[in-house]
């Protein structure tokens, strides 16, 4: 394998990168609109070449509690679903969150509540963001909105992974996932050999080799009430350092915006054309496009609050991200909100005119 | 130069893979694309469109409104895409199950007799490539035929490479049949 | 004859090297201690020390991990099979074996425990049966005995509401890729060394790629049954045993 340009899938472009980012395992159950990864993956059979594991497992459940397992040993682990099956998996994010694991967790948003449908939306972004599973934690999350980036991503998300010893969810929608683009995969990088992981996880990963006689153990259950506070302080001081330190965000046109969309993931590409008709029609109208979720791009906002007269808070939801829009801005300006949801993908006339009729307010 | 198109039938009659090819030769072009499919129960004999937009600069949104040309193999497509061609856009048929043609004066129509065309062949299994020869003359000319030819094989799983000759030359069959209507 | 047992060069009984030495927090009578020691010895005697993962439960059993002391992964919920078929697939020298209750594995865990067998893992699950849930208190298992009377069964477990007492080892070796289903009980002497050879016939038949290997332990849980220990040992022979008799049920 080597770098190469090809024209794939969003979905396909995931199966490749996993293999080439050097992953040791991926588990996984089929839900559309993203059963592609799993089928690709069994097409390139990784485990011939790389050695890389891949498994169907009987449920999301399973799944998520296998990349339990196999992060628990120190390796590069990961799954992908769409929103029910990421319900399935909460518990174990939560799990893997309490007993400071690193994973990948692809997840291909489609439209709820229930079975709900298999088009595209951005409905999720709470349960991913504010959490899903049960207690005080949090994931880093990133938002691809080019098929490169499903590509660039994966790698990045693994690296962050084991950085900080978190899951990391690339959150993506059915149009990225469907959607083909020309990208460039890079050259692989070697999976790790069990000698480098005990190297460089030996200090707390359950690899089964007892190290130096000290015995490792993976948990997240501490009774003393005492201990758990101050375990979820040392978490909290985490992700304070991840809120310092990782927040990706791209802008465009923000310069001399009077308006400002802000937007994520397949909702930032519809309003990236939005901005070029409203460049064309006279409106100085500007993007700004958070690339992680969590941790969300506040700064940035508020800076940008100052100087705009109105925000556009574009996402296929009936207004979830719109809510950090909110509590980042610093000053008192006109915020709203458009978006469509259960599947329908709004097109840049519509967000063309949603900011037509912000401008138009007072 | 930017081309924004939609290709729409039923499903079965190749249009994704018709996308893909035309998609393949942009990016052999070393053109930026995207090939968004509509997809779902709609894949299952439904009608079945797929937008390829190819651009020599970065594409902003895969998802838009209007197109610059619309190829139209079925009565529903075209009632639900005509409308939607921008004005001086193009717009491309089989007139085979087509009973109420377009009667937009500005665009300029062409029609292509795809489906007849691989019945007199013998290959109904030719006709999205008859459709994409009428598709590939009448588009600016953005693609070489070196490039088209290198979309056909990077996007035909080596299985089927047999059958690139009897593709490519319905691809000729279908620049040579194509007629403006108006 | 005293000063025989006292000579160090011969010692007759010894802790299991692998014993922790930090105090057990099960009951006076439970069975887990007892397998607890069953399991470090079989990890010694097999020099698996170095290769070996234990998967714990949500149970009694889930600080197993400070007693054997080895790598250890503590599970949700039932969810044991599905963490140790991941370990053995990414790294198959390793051992790994899943240390789970009855509610663990046969109700909550049911799904991931059929299917880590049908994939014929190369794993050793050990099943802890006592017919009650344990750590919350004493409710109904799915392997509660008809009549029997737990905190949510206060007038005994009645078919009609509540089901029949399921016999999990039974189904599982209906399955291809499992290869060894075994009973045993650890409430006498010779029901201890039989157990452990099982155990270690077990984890061989991991280490050799032979497919899942599921050992049942029939156990008391006299706090939970509301008996003395001795009690519990003597209807558990008489009650369990009649619904879930020990001996091999699959060895291929």
């Amino acid at each position: 394998m080597k770098e190469e340009i090809r024209l794939m899938k969003g979905n396909e472009v995931i199966a490749h990168a996993a293999v080439r980012a050097g992953c040791d395992g991926y588990f996984g159950y089929p839900i559309t609109p993203q059963t592609e990864i799993m089928e690709t993956l069994m097409e390139l059979k990784p485990w011939e070449t790389t050695g890389m594991v891949v498994l169907q497992a009987e449920s999301e459940v399973a799944s998520i509690n296998m990349l339990y397992g196999g992060a628990a040993m120190g390796k590069r682990v990961m799954t992908s679903s769409s929103s029910p099956g990421i319900s399935l998996m909460s518990e174990g994010i939560s799990y893997i969150a309490g007993a400071e694991l690193p994973c990948v967790i692809v997840d291909i948003m489609r439209g709820g509540p229930g079975l709900g449908t298999i088009q595209p939306a951005q409905s999720d972004y709470f349960q991913i963001v504010k959490g899903g599973g049960h207690g005080d934690y949090h994931v880093i999350v990133l938002a691809p909105y080019s098929v490169q980036e499903m590509n660039d991503f994966v790698e990045d998300a693994f690296d962050l992974a084991f950085k900080y010893r978190t899951p990391v969810i690339i959150l993506s929608d059915g149009i990225i996932g469907q959607m083909m683009e020309k990208v460039v995969l890079k050259a692989p990088t070697p999976r790790l050999s069990n000698a480098e992981i005990e190297r460089r996880y030996g200090s707390w990963a359950s690899t089964g080799s007892k190290r130096n006689g000290k015995s490792n153990v993976i948990t997240s259950v501490n009774l003393d009430s005492l201990q758990q506070e101050e375990f979820n302080l040392h978490l909290q001081r985490k992700y304070r350092t991840i809120e310092k330190k990782e927040v990706r965000y791209q802008e465009f046109e923000c310069d001399d915006a009077e308006y400002l969309i802000v937007a994520y993931g397949s909702s930032a590409r519809i309003s990236h054309k939005c901005v070029e008709l409203a460049r064309a029609a006279g409106i100085k109208a500007g993007l700004l496009r958070p690339i992680t979720l969590y941790p969300f791009p506040v700064e940035p906002i508020a800076e940008l609050s100052k100087r705009v007269k109105g925000i556009l808070a574009v996402e296929m939801s009936m207004g979830q991200m719109v809510e950090d829009v909110r509590l980042a801005a610093e000053k008192q300006i006109k915020i709203r909100h458009y978006g469509r949801c259960g599947g329908m993908i709004p097109s840049p006339n519509e967000v063309f005119d949603a900011l037509v009729s912000l401008t138009k307010e007072d | 130069m930017k081309q924004e198109i939609i290709i729409a039938g039923f499903g079965g009659q190749g249009v994704l893979s018709m996308g893909k090819i035309l998609a393949y030769s942009a990016v052999m072009q070393g053109q930026e694309v995207t090939w968004m499919p509509s997809y779902g129960p709609e894949m299952r004999g439904g009608t079945a469109n797929v937008t390829v937009i190819i651009s020599d600069r970065p594409i902003s949104s895969p998802v838009i409104h209007e197109y610059d040309i619309a190829v139209v193999l079925n009565q529903q497509s075209l009632d639900k895409f005509e409308g939607k061609i921008k004005v001086g856009g193009i717009l491309l048929y089989d007139p085979n199950g087509i009973t109420r043609p377009s009667n937009r004066k500005d665009i300029r129509i062409y029609a292509v007799e795809a489906a007849e065309k691989a019945a007199e062949i013998g290959n109904v299994r030719v006709f999205n490539m008859i459709v994409l020869g009428a598709l590939l003359k009448i588009l600016p000319p953005m693609l070489s035929a070196d490039s088209i030819r290198n979309g056909l094989r990077k996007s035909l799983p080596e299985r089927v490479h047999a059958t690139i000759p009897a593709n490519e030359k319905a691809i000729e069959t279908g620049m040579e049949i194509v007629q403006k209507q108006n | 004859m005293l000063s025989n047992i006292q000579n160090q060069e011969q010692p007759v009984y010894a802790k299991a090297r692998l014993l922790t030495d930090k105090v057990m927090h099960y009951c006076p009578g439970c069975s887990h201690g007892t397998l607890h020691k069953l399991i470090a010895e079989v990890i010694d005697e097999l020099q698996l020390e170095h290769k070996c993962i234990g998967i714990s439960p949500v149970g009694c059993g889930v600080f197993a991990y400070d007693y054997i002391d080895i790598d250890w992964i503590e599970a949700a919920h039932g969810r044991a099979p599905a963490i140790a078929s991941a370990l053995k697939r990414l790294n198959p020298d390793n051992m790994v074996f899943t240390y789970q209750g009855d509610g663990d594995l046969a109700a909550i865990g049911t799904g991931e425990t059929i299917h880590a067998c049908n994939r014929g893992e190369n794993i050793t699950i050990i099943f802890i049966n006592n017919g009650i849930y344990g750590m919350t208190g004493g409710q109904m298992a799915p392997t509660t005995l008809i009549g029997m009377k737990t905190a949510t069964t206060p007038e005994g477990r009645d078919p009609q509401l509540h089901g029949f007492p399921v016999k999990i080892a039974d189904m599982l070796c209906h399955l291809d890729g499992v290869s060894y289903v075994t009973r045993q009980a650890v409430h006498k002497p010779a029901a201890v060394r039989k157990a452990k050879s099982a155990l270690k016939k077990a984890f061989q038949k991991s280490m050799d790629g032979k497919g899942t290997s599921f050992v049942e332990i029939v156990a008391t849980c006299n706090s939970g049954w509301k008996m003395s220990p001795v009690a519990a040992n003597r209807w558990m022979e008489e009650h369990m045993l009649k619904q879930y008799p020990l001996g091999d049920l699959k060895d291929i």
